[in-house]
């Protein structure tokens, strides 16, 4: 990574035009050509810097539902509930966090009918409560790190 | 209860291009043109419902998709907040204008056990860095923060994110 590089990623986290040569546009602004631009964006994809380029899809906006739901699992039962959970193909992202509410998951599915439905399961299949904390509001979305 | 929000309908080459699109754009010169070639539609049709679904906010935005993990900010820190409800309300929006905070939303509280209604996504290149933002949330709120924490993720369990199957 380099200057250029940290000048595209700050410049391009939106706005990326829908046009018939985008990268040229693009280029133009930051003052590069259109191959040097898409040159480095490969690079930057290939090396995982950015885990993609292009549309950020609203996943709840695709028709379906998402809610985040929390655990408190006893600590030698983790990698058990783990799997428990992941095991449900809804379940997108589970993170363990340090607190008593440890295990912190994402469900998303195209029929919201399912969210409920999968939470229950959850809780039946492991004993444990699950506390569904879906959003009621969002303030923002969409960290634009400045690097 | 689940979210479910009003949505503009998405017809069936819509969720093609989705499909086609999750993963990225085609990095040519011009990708649209790539897209609908490899679709089989015309590029202006192409254009046209990405920059439909642009405007309805199906796509948050079109650009660069960082790993921040990749990228240096190598410590997330859910910081959450109990926040008056008849505050929150206005100072949500301020929490989750604050540049290093990446999502900000309002969700139910489960009391006794968990009395936090406002969450703030923060990321840093270290938990020290996160504190500090932390600090900077709580000097803004002020008295309206009743109690907060901030739980530190320690392992990603699974992560496949949240996508559309052909």
């Amino acid at each position: 990574m380099d200057a250029m590089d940290r000048k595209i990623i700050n410049a391009l986290q939106g706005g990326f035009p829908v046009s018939e040569t985008p990268f040229a546009e693009a280029a133009a602004r930051l003052d590069m050509t259109e191959d040097e631009l898409i040159d480095r964006l490969r690079r930057l994809c290939d090396e995982g810097q950015l885990s993609r380029f292009g549309p950020m899809y609203n996943a709840e906006r695709l028709g379906g539902a998402v809610t985040l739901a929390a655990m408190a699992v006893p600590d030698e039962r983790i990698e058990a509930v783990a799997a428990q959970v992941n095991a449900h193909p809804e379940v997108a992202h589970n993170y363990a966090r340090a607190h008593d509410f440890n295990m912190w998951f994402v469900v998303a599915a195209e029929q919201p009918r399912r969210i409920p439905t999968v939470l229950a399961e959850i809780a039946a299949e492991t004993g444990l409560p699950v506390y569904d904390m879906p959003k009621l509001d969002e303030y923002y979305v969409g960290l634009r790190f400045e690097l | 209860m689940t979210e479910q929000r009003d949505r503009a309908p998405l017809d069936g080459t819509d969720r093609r291009l989705i499909v086609a699109t999750q993963d990225g754009l085609p990095l040519c010169a011009r990708p649209y043109h790539a897209l609908a070639e490899t679709l089989g539609l015309p590029p202006e049709e192409v254009m046209a419902r990405l920059r439909r679904m642009l405007e309805t906010g199906i796509i948050r935005r079109m650009g660069a998709v960082p790993n921040h993990y990749r990228l240096g900010f190598r410590a997330n820190g859910m910081s959450v907040w109990d926040v008056a409800d008849d505050a929150v309300t206005e100072l949500g929006p301020h929490i989750g204008a604050l540049d290093f905070v990446s999502h900000c939303y309002r969700r139910p509280r489960h009391l006794p056990v968990w009395p936090y209604n406002l969450f703030a996504m923060v990321h840093g290149r270290s938990r020290a860095e996160v504190e500090d933002k932390v600090n900077a949330i709580a000097q803004d709120l002020g008295s309206a923060a009743r109690a907060h924490d901030v739980l530190y993720s320690t392992r990603l369990l699974k992560k496949t994110g949240l996508r559309l199957v052909a």
